[in-house]
């Protein structure tokens, strides 16, 4: 065991080596139950044989998954389906969970994220993540940005720390809105600035993924479609992994989509593929609505 | 069809209706029955208060007997050296006697002298004795100076006595209170504001005794309990809630710390006693020990008020710290613990004011003996404000009753002054989310 990589033992020699047969050949057979494509090429994030279990719940069962770079990928599915559970094992929330058990393997850029020399904090440094509520420190505006870079250490003076803050803001859409109230409170704005003010928050320590988790359910639709826009733009540097229950926003901001259904990645797919022709009767019986 | 609706709609209509009047009477009632249990709350505490404070107030004024002192050089300095010792070590009762019996000069007899000299506190000579040391110039002078007077005559002066009652069932005889009234009518009494009652350590002579080496224990007592209660227990609290796994053993502790804080307060005192007296050899009636115990008992309300607290932190914020990558110590100083700041307070002050108003385990460790300094340190022995309070609850002197009352009310401001500290630093630290 400490001749290995120090992973999970049970499903550790299974995962190296289909992982490394998928990066010699994308798209090779991979024992899987899921319809559609779940390899891509140089994938930023890739899953293998995950199993998540609360106490004796089994909430993911036997997911493989790659998260293409520079994409938005969609994760649907009705609730309790484990798609939030999927999001939380890519920056291993799901640690601060007691009964939470991961098996399988995650890598980031082929490393394993799992491993146990894995540091958790440089992890979630560049895996960042928004929230399904807006949840800003109760704190200034500006020190909610600074927090990631002033722990992390990103910033070697003030000048670079309030570059990063406007740099953050701008890509978020949200400078202009708050630049003459830096100190003004993180609670004071609106639920759609504070949203994008959790997302500013996120790309200020500038990580390679982001996970959002439903990240438009508590907001109005014109916060929303701002968000969109945003997600759209911020795809050009970064690779989003997004949860919702929202399949137009789905079908609006993703290019590929991954169907879960009571802890099985039942189908994922091109998003318009998904949309139009889903390969698997449980995915069709989602999306056109007859259950969910 | 929309016949058979609309009837069946009135028909519950009805019913509703009929049940209205019921459903608001017995809301009114219930408000009514709120209403009572504040009442009655507030009727006790108005009565409390009323009962201490028309008791207590009068202590606050003490009666003073103004006498023409002769400062006789014979008396106090024979030798005419003026040297501090001389001065210090002189006979100023002498002095204060001579002045009564020139003033009653009709008084000759032996046990009648000895009433007369009753007059006048027996503090009376230190007053005489710094008048002179500050001014040697005063010997072979005479002036007229104010004396504190004996705890009978101040009871007279204030009313306390009832004049009407046969002699034999008063403590003071007619003959005293006809030389009272005798000083009065010639404008040699007065009273003055009680200084000493909040400058003077305890005292056998009620006119002499006051509160501040019981507040100054009581003060040293609580530093002691805060400086350590507080740290301690926030730091169990963070880490039981915030690190502990949670298995037998964290709920075998939880299951033990909120026992602890049901056990009765004198248990706390023998195991102090025994701990850190017998054992560690500690200073008995020390404010060290009474703090170390009081920390014991307010450990478990401060670690049981700061988990609260702790729990009451939305989880939205840990997890967006922890996802942040702030590492487990960083979300919970950076964040957590700000936010639960207030509460811990609370639950602090909380337990300061328990352990101020805290008697039983302090007469374990001898904080109940009589001590007259005023401690100067954590080591020195002292009392508190609430085993004074038993104490002179428990004297047979009249003129304890009004200086009992009083010193509940210094009690009742310390507490009042915590609890004002209380709700400011709860405003001061509360942050909205």
């Amino acid at each position: 065991m400490a001749t290995t990589g120090g992973n999970v033992p049970i499903s550790a020699p299974r995962a190296a080596v289909t992982a490394a047969q998928d990066r010699s050949e994308p798209g090779a057979a991979l024992d899987t139950k899921t319809v559609g494509q779940v390899t891509v090429a140089n994938p930023v994030v890739s899953a293998r044989h995950v199993d998540v279990y609360y106490g004796a719940k089994h909430a993911i069962k036997d997911v493989s998954l790659d998260i293409g770079r520079n994409a938005v990928i969609a994760l649907i599915g009705p609730s309790g389906c484990g798609k939030s559970t999927f999001l939380r094992t890519i920056n291993r929330m799901n640690d601060t969970i007691d009964s939470a058990r991961f098996e399988g393997t995650i890598t980031l850029d082929g490393q394993d994220i799992y491993d146990r020399r894995q540091d958790v904090v440089q992890l979630r440094a560049r895996v960042g993540m928004v929230f399904q509520k807006p949840n800003p420190f109760p704190k200034s505006i500006y020190e909610n940005i600074a927090y990631g870079p002033r722990i992390h250490g990103l910033a070697a003076n003030r000048a670079d720390l309030d570059e990063i803050v406007q740099t953050s803001l701008q890509k978020a859409g949200l400078w202009e809105e708050v630049k003459d109230r830096l100190e003004h409170s993180g609670t004071s704005l609106s639920g759609g600035q504070q949203q994008r003010l959790c997302i500013a928050r996120a790309i200020a320590v500038d990580p390679e993924v982001i996970l959002m988790d439903e990240p438009c359910s508590a907001l109005d639709p014109i916060a929303t479609a701002r968000i969109e826009d945003l997600i759209d733009e911020l795809r050009q540097n970064y690779t989003i992994v997004i949860v919702t229950h929202n399949m137009q926003q789905a079908a609006r901001v993703s290019q590929r989509t991954a169907y879960f259904h009571l802890g099985d990645l039942i189908e994922v797919g091109a998003t318009d593929q998904i949309f139009t022709n889903p390969g698997h009767k449980l995915t069709e019986d989602y999306i056109t609505g007859r259950f969910g | 069809m929309s016949d058979a609706a609309a009837s069946r709609a009135r028909t519950s209509q009805q019913k509703v209706a009929a049940t209205l009047r019921r459903r608001y009477h017995a809301e009114r009632r219930f408000r009514a029955y709120g209403i009572v249990a504040v009442a009655i709350g507030l009727t006790f505490v108005a009565f409390l208060f009323y009962t201490i404070i028309a008791k207590g107030y009068t202590a606050f004024a003490q009666t003073y007997v103004a006498l023409d002192i002769s400062y006789r050089a014979e008396e106090i300095d024979p030798a005419g050296s003026r040297a501090r010792a001389v001065l210090e070590g002189a006979d100023y009762q002498a002095l204060i006697k001579a002045a009564l019996r020139e003033h009653f000069p009709e008084v000759t007899e032996r046990a009648e002298l000895r009433k007369l000299y009753g007059l006048v506190s027996s503090a009376a000579e230190v007053t005489l004795r710094d008048r002179v040391l500050a001014d040697p110039g005063r010997i072979g002078q005479q002036e007229r100076v104010w004396l504190l007077a004996k705890d009978q005559v101040d009871l007279l002066v204030k009313g306390q006595v009832d004049r009407a009652l046969p002699e034999a069932q008063r403590n003071i005889d007619d003959q005293t209170i006809g030389w009272i009234d005798r000083l009065r009518a010639e404008g040699r009494v007065e009273k003055r504001f009680n200084t000493g009652f909040f400058m003077n350590g305890d005292s056998r002579e009620p006119e002499q005794a006051g509160v501040a080496g019981a507040v100054a224990g009581s003060f040293f007592t609580l530093v002691i309990t805060l400086v350590l209660s507080f740290p301690i227990g926030v730091a169990a609290a963070v880490y039981l809630e915030e690190f502990a796994p949670k298995n037998r053993l964290t709920d075998f502790i939880e299951v033990n710390i909120n026992n602890l804080a049901a056990v009765p307060s004198i248990v706390f005192g023998l195991l102090g006693l025994a701990m850190f007296i017998q054992f560690f050899g500690l200073p008995r009636s020390a404010p060290l020990v009474g703090g170390l115990v009081l920390t014991l008992m307010t450990l478990p309300t401060i670690i049981i008020t700061s988990r609260a607290a702790l729990k009451a932190v939305p989880p939205s914020i840990r997890e967006a710290a922890l996802g942040m990558g702030a590492s487990a110590v960083q979300t919970v100083i950076h964040h957590v613990a700000p936010m639960a700041l207030p509460g811990m307070l609370t639950g602090a002050i909380i337990g300061m004011a328990r352990a101020l108003g805290e008697s039983a385990p302090l007469l374990m460790i001898g904080m109940v003996a009589f001590i007259v300094d005023i401690p100067k340190g954590i080591t020195g022995a002292a009392t508190v404000l609430p085993v004074q309070v038993y104490l002179w609850a428990s004297s047979p002197e009249r003129a304890f009753v009004e200086r009992t009352s009083a010193a509940i009310m210094v009690l009742l401001a310390f507490l009042l002054v915590m609890n004002a500290a209380a709700v400011l630093l709860r405003s001061r630290f509360e942050r909205r989310w």
